[in-house]
């Protein structure tokens, strides 16, 4: 049992000289048989096993991750959380992450370090403008907050930022969400990773899911094949969950299927540590980058994704010029800047750029992929949703519109270009 | 950076002056009005995804403007064949379908 982190823990740990920490979460190995199995244990998995233990109180769950936990997409993008979404459907969904979040760190008993230090989507041209009021307007709408502001009112927000006139692409204004800000990416896997252990989920890593049998005579998942400690084990399990991000397509064409998505690498880099001086988050869609700064002073920057698809984790040079073009542009006092590290995630792009959540073709098979290049600030929502999804066998209300049938039924929702930048 | 080779201008240029437009060899259905909306919807939208060789359609966008095929590795980056639009991949290249 882990335990509860507290004030008066600290004290007691203190006077331990601190030795006395345990590790949050324990790493076992799998047992043969389970209730649930989900595949993939980033932020989006481990969040569905902890909603799965705690809403519905399934503890027979185990999460198979073939990596380590932290290691993937989670730990990879640049935290960035909003709700700002134009079509009712993807608000909605987003917007309850977004509750989700506010509360988090005390659901967790971690700090996941959510800072709501607000969220600009700056425009550039007069359609930009328009499209940041209608969306604005919808947000508002759905009870979403959201204010457009003038240049001189984001010149106040963001005195470091360029917004002269005579600029190749001036800053004619931007949307405005106060409550988005950003998040410790590494602490919302392992804040969940711990919560889920402490209510009695499996955690298993470095286990690649190879396999996933179905049933000879009902069609239906018999378990999963992994890939474990140099050997091959067949994990029981009455239903299968698969989160598996940029690497679905591989994961669904092992049952059998084929999903509409196509993997790209997306690319970050953060620079040297600053002193401080940017408190909010840019971004800009016509221009292409956004950015902020850490806790720890380094600016965190994100770009668009590679023009084809990929499953190297690194991201072309292109967009690395293109994005250094844009946050110059934006920032002149960045220009010289140094970058520390550069990285690239693998993201699952559906058509519509909304993700699909929910029951496969194959009984007992569940998926919950296609977050595409904005999954992070989805990760609360995201794991509520689709516990409820798979341990009811029927999509929780606000999953129901991303069903993986809305692309045969033509009911796409489409949000890409929609919500500002498809971050 | 990846490096091609446009089979028009015959000569290998950067990533930069290339467009991908996804995935090559989708047959447009003949009769697409016989079509129902499952089969519709698997042409529009369904993609093979591969990790590992994919064939793709590539458009020379700030050369000659020709489209052409390529397969490349989606793990390694390699290009391991150009042809022009219309042949057939390479014997070696052809996917289980």
């Amino acid at each position: 049992m882990t335990q509860h982190y507290s004030f008066l823990q600290l004290i007691r740990q203190a006077f331990k000289h601190h030795e006395g920490w345990k590790p949050a979460w324990n790493s076992v190995e799998p047992r043969d048989e389970y209730d649930i199995v989900v595949v993939g244990g980033g932020g989006h998995g481990l969040a569905t096993a902890y909603y799965l233990a705690k809403n519905h109180g399934l503890t027979n769950v185990a999460v198979l991750e073939k990596g380590w936990i932290g290691g993937g997409n989670t730990g990879r993008n640049t935290t960035i959380v909003r709700s700002n979404y134009l079509r009712d459907e993807a608000a909605h969904l987003y917007e309850f992450a977004l509750e989700l979040w506010e509360g988090l760190s005390a659901d967790l008993n971690f700090n996941v370090m959510f800072s709501q230090r607000g969220v600009l989507n700056l425009g550039h041209s007069l359609q930009d403008m328009r499209d940041i009021e209608r969306r604005v307007n919808a947000n508002r709408l759905n009870g979403i907050d959201g204010e457009v502001l003038s240049p001189a009112e984001i010149q106040k927000i963001v005195p470091i930022l360029d917004c002269s006139p005579n600029n190749r692409y001036p800053v004619l204004g931007a949307s405005w969400q106060p409550r988005g800000g950003i998040a410790r990416h590494d602490a919302v896997a392992w804040g969940y990773a711990r919560a889920a252990d402490r209510l009695g989920v499996d955690i298993v890593e470095h286990a690649a899911v190879v396999d996933i049998p179905l049933n000879r005579n009902t069609g239906a998942v018999d378990g999963v094949v992994i890939e474990h400690a140099g050997e091959r084990k067949f994990i029981r399990a009455r239903k299968v969950a698969c989160v598996t991000a940029g690497n679905s397509g591989v994961v669904a064409a092992l049952a059998g299927l084929k999903l509409p998505i196509e993997s790209r690498p997306l690319q970050a880099f953060v620079s040297e540590p600053l002193k401080p001086c940017l408190d909010t988050v840019v971004m800009s869609n016509a221009v292409h980058g956004y950015l902020s700064q850490s806790d720890k002073g380094d600016l965190v920057i994100g770009a668009g994704t590679d023009g084809y698809n990929g499953y190297g984790q690194r991201g072309s040079f292109e967009i690395i010029e293109e994005t250094a073009r844009a946050i110059c542009e934006l920032f002149p006092v960045f220009s010289r800047v140094r970058m520390n590290r550069q990285w690239g995630g693998i993201v699952d792009i559906c058509p519509d750029a909304c993700p699909i959540i929910g029951r496969m073709s194959v009984p007992g098979l569940y998926f919950n992929c296609g977050w595409g290049t904005g999954g992070f600030k989805a990760t609360p929502g995201s794991g509520f949703v689709f516990a409820h999804t798979v341990a009811e066998d029927h999509p929780h209300p606000l999953a129901a519109p991303f069903s993986v049938e809305r692309f045969h039924t033509g009911a796409v929702i489409d949000e890409h270009g929609a919500a500002g930048v498809a971050h | 950076m990846l490096r091609i080779y446009c089979p028009y201008c015959e000569s290998v240029r950067d990533e930069d002056e290339f467009h991908c437009v996804g995935e090559a060899h989708i047959k447009r259905p003949e009769r697409p009005d016989d079509l129902n909306d499952q089969e519709w919807g698997e042409y529009l939208h369904f993609r093979t995804n591969p990790r590992g060789e994919h064939r793709e359609i590539w458009h020379h966008a700030v050369g000659c403007r020709q489209h052409f095929n390529v397969v490349r590795d989606t793990e390694t980056y390699e290009i391991r064949h150009v042809y022009r639009i219309g042949e057939e991949p390479p014997h070696e290249a052809v996917l289980d379908e």
